[in-house]
């Protein structure tokens, strides 16, 4: 097992190594810089010029791409174009905020999405099988920003029971520890800061656990379906074992392989895709930052966070691996 | 009728009472935006969002009065210009003090404008300070020439600072009270100068307290600020970011926040109707503007062509459907609002019968001859057209009633800003626009249109009258006599159709009803030293 674990992580330098090697010649191949987006409509050829050579971009390719990966070996992601901070810095900021709304949607996600799919699987054709089906499209295809909007219209405006957007309402004052506010406020035993990012953790986590929760729902109930109809469970229910233990014990084990899997790969979308949550909840995350970045060309934030976004998604790739064998002991892991 | 008349004046003295309510010193103001600043030293920064924070932090040797650019004394309480134009002595504030508890003085001028020299020369009273290296392009210092105008600064006494010029330029002074010139306190900046632009201190109204990044900029009152007059009247001021248009409206519906900066246009008539809301206009200091490749023929010597086109545009149903009545129509190519405008002039009507005939003596009868020509339109929003391509569009419809027969064509923003620059050959017609700096003509009419004066000028129109007109009114210290100037360099380009304005946009802000004295700037600046809660 530890071998296999080591063999895996050996496997990342090469991924990793692609990795940059796309990115970094991909974004020099857009077009647009960000000298000239930095300077817009006042961009004069010799300011440009000043602003390139500052920035290191009047170097050849792949000279900027030697000092990129000299700069990796030390562990230094570089500085960002527009902030003038550590890569890493702006990363450690953001992240625990894209963690925490992700964690908070995943475990919606999966505690609905398997519940439903096992009750419309043992229920298959009935009106509940039919009913969650359609929510389960629905959710799937509902646009993002449209439901964040509704909801925020619903809970906060009308109502007034939920914030509207951020992580904390801006009067509350909160000694920042690890950048994730719930566990903060419990560590400095701020309980006022501790009910208040909660509250405001609630509309986006729900907004951002919709296609998940629809994506595991499904993928939980044809697995389950097809558990169901093996020769193991006939003869468990032939030996008068009831309903709930044969679903619960037996078919749900085996039925989950493919759902963790499923769960797995959502949960590394969650993490770099919750670009539109992040934007309509104004959400000071990773999602919404990229691509700013993006946007303005900042390859500094484009490359680092790729590098550290493949890592987080390979290793969770490999948190799933090890997770079969716990779930089902057949399966080894060599 | 004079009791009528006194009882009158006493009863809207008793109702008005959010007219002459006296500002009340408390309470947190929170600006809700569409996105954080990058970074708070005023000398490295570009964008809108980092200014209105530094605009709060920083102050500089001259100062815009509230909702004009003309010129105010800042830091510097007086200033002498030398009978050559070619030394300004300023005379320096006495009783200052940087947040950090440090003196305002001649030393910290001479370093903070020092830093963005080229060559730095410098003099300092007494020790003095060392002025690092720069890690960063100066961009504002860059782009408005500065090295090229200052040759020297030095400080002749501890209140007293001499800048030495190194050519007549009569918008110096006014330079000197944009955000890029704001006076940093040396010993912050030296303590850690990587970082002074996460931690900046400086002498103005309010102090930085904390920054989330990507969420909000705390700021909180300066106890010890020189101005005893007026504000600052908040004890915290929090600027949050938030970048969905509609969600920050919504925030501003239920209260959270204070202002809502750029709402979507369709929010502005619900906020007309909401009675714990009120809107704040000002006519923007840009304008966004239609010309021609005037590298390349028909459109370099053909002057009827140019009218033709100016003649056929309905710039009314622009700014009425697309500016959603946020705008105004442009007759000079400079803001209304801005000294040395030139009323006379009264803009290219829209007269569709006109722009035939035109064409016609342009040799191009029913567009004949001239084939099919691009439009190039910009693929995102601009403070001074809010969609590019729509605007395109409507033109392109406007020249098909002609017999014009025009396509779009765009790129993405870096793209179209670095094609544009090159004058290609596939460009007949381009849309762009500007934001005023300084509220000096100079700053549109000179780096907008003067061709000659330098090939990275982006509408490349070169005229020889029209140059010696910009060159005569940035070497003239006098503002009357340079009003003259400006007023007759309008006439040219528009006689000679050298551009084609289409409008100013306006912005307008909402704010909560208890809001006092908030005013927009327009610079763009936003100074909340004076507003307060009723």
């Amino acid at each position: 097992m530890l071998a296999y674990i080591i063999r895996r992580i050996f496997i990342l330098v090469p991924t990793l190594l692609g990795v940059s090697l796309i990115v970094f010649f991909m974004l020099r191949l857009t077009p647009g810089d960000p000298a000239e987006l930095m300077l817009g409509e006042r961009a004069t050829e010799e300011s440009l010029h000043q602003v390139r050579e500052h920035l290191g971009l009047n170097e050849p390719l792949h000279v900027q791409y030697g000092m990129f990966m000299k700069r990796l070996m030390k562990g230094d992601l570089g500085e960002t174009i527009f902030t003038r901070q550590k890569v890493w810095t702006e990363i450690k900021h953001r992240f625990p905020a894209t963690l925490e709304l992700s964690v908070c949607a995943l475990f919606i996600s999966c505690f609905v999405g398997i519940i439903l799919g096992i009750i419309s699987a043992t229920k298959q054709y009935s009106v509940f099988d039919y009913l969650s089906m359609l929510g389960a499209l629905t959710g799937v295809s509902m646009p993002i920003f449209w439901l964040g909007l509704v909801l925020m219209l619903i809970f906060s405006v009308n109502l007034g029971w939920l914030p509207i957007s951020g992580r904390l309402s801006v009067l509350i004052d909160l000694e920042v520890v690890t950048n994730f506010y719930v566990l903060d406020s419990i560590i400095t035993k701020n309980w006022v800061a501790l009910k208040d990012s909660i509250w405001h953790l609630i509309m986006p986590a729900v907004t951002l656990s919709t296609i998940p929760t629809a994506i595991i729902a499904r993928m939980t109930r044809s697995s389950m379906l097809e558990v169901l109809k093996q020769d193991y469970i006939k003869t468990a229910m032939a030996k008068g074992l009831s309903k709930f233990k044969v679903v619960y014990k037996h078919a749900l084990r085996n039925a989950l392989i493919p759902v963790v899997t499923t769960i797995g790969l959502q949960f590394g979308v969650l993490l770099c895709g919750a670009i539109l949550t992040e934007t309509i909840f104004a959400w000071p995350g990773v999602g919404k930052w990229m691509y700013d970045a993006v946007m303005q060309r900042d390859y500094m934030v484009i490359q680092g966070g790729t590098l550290i976004i493949a890592t987080i998604f390979i290793m969770i790739n490999l948190f799933v691996d090890l997770l079969y064998a716990v779930i089902n002991p057949k399966i080894s892991i060599k | 009728m004079k009791k009528i008349g006194i009882f009158l004046t006493l009863f809207m003295f008793l109702f008005s009472g959010s007219v002459l309510a006296a500002p009340k010193a408390g309470g947190t103001f929170v600006f809700g935006r569409g996105g954080d600043s990058v970074g708070l030293d005023p000398a490295y920064e570009t964008d809108g969002n980092s200014f209105m924070v530094c605009d709060n932090i920083f102050e500089a040797l001259v100062s815009y009065k509230d909702e004009s650019t003309a010129l105010e004394p800042g830091l510097a309480e007086s200033w002498d210009i030398a009978a050559d134009g070619l030394t300004y002595t300023f005379h320096l504030r006495k009783g200052v003090k940087f947040h950090d508890g440090t003196p305002f003085n001649a030393n910290a001028v001479v370093f903070s404008i020092g830093r963005m020299m080229k060559e730095k020369n410098v003099k300092f009273v007494g020790k003095g300070f060392d002025i690092p290296k720069q890690d960063r392009t100066p961009e504002y210092w860059v782009s408005m020439e500065m090295d090229t105008t200052i040759g020297s600064i030095e400080a002749t006494g501890e209140y007293t600072v001499v800048f030495k010029l190194k050519r007549v330029e009569a918008p110096f002074l006014a330079n000197m009270g944009m955000d890029f010139a704001d006076i940093i306190s040396p010993t912050a900046f030296l303590s850690n100068p990587k970082e002074f632009l996460r931690q900046p201190v400086g002498t103005g109204p309010f102090k930085f307290v904390s920054w989330v990044k990507d969420d909000k900029i705390v700021l909180e009152k300066f106890k010890e600020y020189w101005d005893k007059t007026g504000g600052p009247y908040f004890d915290k001021v929090i600027f949050r970011a938030i970048p969905e248009n509609s969600v920050r409206f919504l925030e501003l519906k239920t209260g959270s926040i204070n202002v809502c900066q750029f709402p979507n246009p369709a929010d502005i008539p619900l906020a007309k109707k909401d009675k714990n809301l009120q809107l704040i206009a000002q006519p923007g200091m840009n304008v966004g503007y239609l010309s021609f490749n005037h590298t390349k023929e028909p459109w370099k010597s053909n002057l009827h062509l140019r009218k033709a086109i100016a003649h056929a545009l309905n710039r009314q149903a622009i700014v009425d459907n697309i500016y959603q009545g946020m705008g105004q129509i442009a007759k000079n190519p400079i803001p209304p609002t801005m000294w040395g405008y030139n009323k006379s002039i009264p803009g290219y009507a829209f007269d569709v019968e006109l722009a035939k005939q035109e064409l016609e003596k342009a040799g191009f009868k029913d567009g004949k001859g001239l084939g099919e020509i691009t439009l190039w339109s910009m693929p995102v929003p601009r403070p001074y057209n809010p969609e590019g391509l729509k605007v395109g569009v409507a033109m392109i419809s406007n020249l098909a009633k002609i017999g014009i027969k025009a396509r779009i064509v765009s790129y993405d923003w870096g793209t179209y800003l670095k094609k544009q620059r090159e004058q290609p050959d596939d460009m007949d017609l381009f849309q762009l626009g500007w934001t005023g700096d300084n509220g000096d003509p100079d700053n549109f009419l000179a780096v907008l249109f003067d061709g000659l004066a330098s090939p990275s000028i982006r509408t490349q129109w070169h005229n020889q009258e029209y140059h010696n007109l910009i060159v005569k009114g940035k070497t003239t210290i006098d503002q009357a006599e340079r009003t003259k100037i400006y007023e007759k360099a309008l006439q040219v380009i528009f006689d000679q159709v050298g551009t084609i304005p289409i409008a100013h946009s306006t912005v307008i802000w909402p704010t909560t009803k208890n809001v006092m004295n908030f005013k927009l700037h327009p610079t763009g600046s936003v100074r909340l030293k004076n507003v307060s809660f009723k």
